[in-house]
């Protein structure tokens, strides 16, 4: 049997290959049904919107929702920008603060033997299995005694503390070589410089993942169990604030609803286009 | 060679005392300490902000606390009384362990095999695609359109569907029958299922070393499945105990979805699962002491499914 290293994909067949993407078109088709129908319906004039059962694709595109949308954003009490501003700072902070934290202490745990150190790894996995819902109290006991109630550190810092960063980041640096590791220690490298110039850069894939995750559930954050000053709310709250007004502004909130998903989606496409370029860079792996 | 074996020294002949086991602890953490300033500002947050929390609602579970007044300690009482007189926790119950043990492999194969097919193909296709299958789970809200699709007059997709061929005589109403909502909210949750474990296959399998496949071929692997057995497999360990435990939580704790598809309550209780019983005691009874103990019941059941899996990964490829 002849060994066909030369050529750059080992094991495929043509046949494979062509099932294996008519598999992946149908899903996506199906799958992308979502996505194609929020872009559609934000072009969609009221009549449109409001014919049962939906059409799809919309017949006569227009920009009036969007108009609408802007008219009513300039109307509003707190400026708009506040409300944007808002959310980029939870978003961006909140975020940043979960992947260096997290990363940090997950090199920690994975890297390092020490005691206690297995234990508190699995608080953190099996911390994820309970249900949030019962929790609401005690966090809100927490953030008055700290004197939180209605500021935004309300909503950053306990960001900062997810289970979901440090368990994903500890998965991906245990395949981290711990001789490379050792040797950058020879050469006199100190170990925060370990951690950021050699093992970051190996777990990028995950990382970039795991900024992908943390933007999309912060960037939907209400604020609402915390935050109470209107000039202190975030974006969605604002939106649904706009959409609550009922069935008249059926037209906004197909708006409301494309341009909430446009900023994650950005971030998606970017980050994604990224891990899936990391491919075959990598040939150091235990 | 026996150099190896007389490394007895006074220490390991008998057991320590308690006050030279204090000594090596405290001589290991002062070794470790680079480690600790490491963990600690995310163990700081972590302790307050998750553990805290938990620990206090784990408390409340043997308390009477309606919210308004103070906790009142019952003992074992909550217990007693969700296993053995509220016949709801049971319908409850039963319908959490079909849609765990339905979406919860299913999601986790399907997440593992798109992306493993994903990774196929060429990096800009790879990207694209990867959107288009995450999208169910970027868009938020848009999951409603299933009740349009369901709808139970006839105007709705299925129902106009099957009246014009005939196939019916009259509109099924399938979100309110409950022979069909079980069954309607499995397949929307398996439409959502392709999420965080999938986007953390999909990084996985790009840290699987490349030299790997190449020498598995001169190993004697023939075709991509052998590959995929015996190499990509084994290669993802990490990535996929990570994904078994994102799909037990949210197999076990369906709720959303269902009350916004089947209503609150539900026809019969039909969509009534452990986390929308725990939210009906919580959130419209004031119940807080009862809905703990809901919480803490389900938290050991996903901890013990949790461990069987573990236990069952290992033994992969």
């Amino acid at each position: 049997m002849e060994l066909r290293l030369g050529r750059s994909r080992l094991n495929r067949t043509l046949g494979g290959d062509i099932i294996l993407f008519l598999v992946l078109l149908v899903t996506a088709i199906f799958m992308s049904f979502p996505l194609v129908y929020t872009i559609s319906n934000a072009f969609k004039p009221l009549n449109e919107l409001f014919l049962f059962p939906p059409r799809l694709f919309v017949r006569n595109p227009t920009l009036d929702n969007f108009r609408d949308l802007f008219v009513l954003m300039s109307s509003s009490w707190v400026p708009f920008s506040r409300y944007a501003f808002n959310t980029l700072l939870i978003t961006l902070l909140g975020t940043g603060g979960h992947v260096l934290l997290g990363s940090m202490a997950a090199f920690a745990l994975s890297q390092h033997k020490f005691p206690g150190g297995k234990l508190f790894f699995n608080v953190v996995v099996i911390s994820l299995m309970f249900a949030p819902q019962v929790t609401a109290i005690p966090n809100y006991l927490i953030m008055s005694r700290l004197n939180w109630v209605d500021t935004y550190l309300s909503v950053i810092v306990p960001a900062w503390g997810m289970s979901l960063g440090l368990y994903l980041m500890k998965q991906f640096m245990d395949q981290v070589p711990k001789a490379l590791l050792e040797s950058a220690r020879i050469d006199g490298a100190s170990e925060f410089r370990v951690f950021w110039s050699i093992v970051m850069p190996i777990v990028k894939p995950a990382w970039l993942t795991l900024i992908i995750l943390s933007f999309q559930q912060l960037w939907g954050q209400t604020g609402g169990q915390f935050i109470y000053s209107e000039h202190l709310k975030p974006l969605p709250y604002a939106l649904q604030q706009i959409v609550a007004g009922g069935i008249a502004r059926a037209g906004v909130a197909a708006a409301v609803s494309l341009v909430m998903m446009i900023v994650p989606i950005s971030i998606f496409i970017l980050n994604q286009s990224r891990v899936v370029e990391t491919m075959g860079a990598s040939g150091i792996k235990e | 060679m026996s150099v190896s074996r007389v490394e007895i020294t006074p220490k390991s002949l008998g057991k320590p005392s308690i006050r030279e086991r204090l000594a090596n602890l405290f001589q290991e953490i002062r070794a470790n300490k680079v480690a600790y300033l490491f963990l600690a500002p995310y163990a700081i947050i972590f302790l307050t902000f998750v553990v805290v929390p938990v620990g206090v609602s784990i408390g409340l579970s043997f308390t009477h606390y309606n919210m308004l007044e103070p906790p009142v300690w019952i003992g074992w009482s909550n217990y007693i009384r969700l296993f053995l007189m509220d016949d709801v926790f049971l319908i409850a119950v039963k319908n959490t362990l079909v849609y765990a043990f339905i979406t919860g492999p299913l999601s986790y194969i399907a997440c593992f095999i798109f992306a493993w097919m994903i990774n196929e193909l060429k990096p800009k296709l790879r990207a694209l695609l990867t959107l288009l299958l995450y999208a169910p789970s970027i868009s938020g809200n848009v999951f409603l359109v299933w009740t349009i699709i369901f709808s139970g007059d006839s105007h709705g997709y299925i129902n106009g569907f099957l009246l014009r061929f005939g196939i019916t005589p009259e509109p099924i109403q399938w979100l309110q029958d409950p022979r069909f909502i079980l069954p309607i909210i499995i397949l929307v949750v398996l439409w959502l299922s392709l999420g965080t474990s999938f986007l953390v296959f999909i990084a996985g399998l790009q840290g699987v070393d490349s030299t790997l496949y190449e020498a598995g071929a001169m190993d004697g692997i023939r075709n991509r499945w052998q590959e995929l057995w015996y190499i990509t497999l084994p290669s993802m360990r990490p990535q996929l105990m990570f994904g078994a435990v994102i799909s037990i939580t949210q197999a076990f704790t369906v709720s959303q979805h269902a009350i916004a598809l089947a209503g609150f309550p539900s026809t019969d209780y039909a969509a009534r699962t452990v986390v929308t019983h725990l939210i009906d005691y919580g959130n419209v009874r004031f119940e807080m002491g009862y809905a703990c103990t809901i919480a803490t019941v389900l938290f050991v059941v996903m901890l013990i499914t949790q461990r069987l899996v573990q236990k069952w990964l290992r033994n992969i490829g």
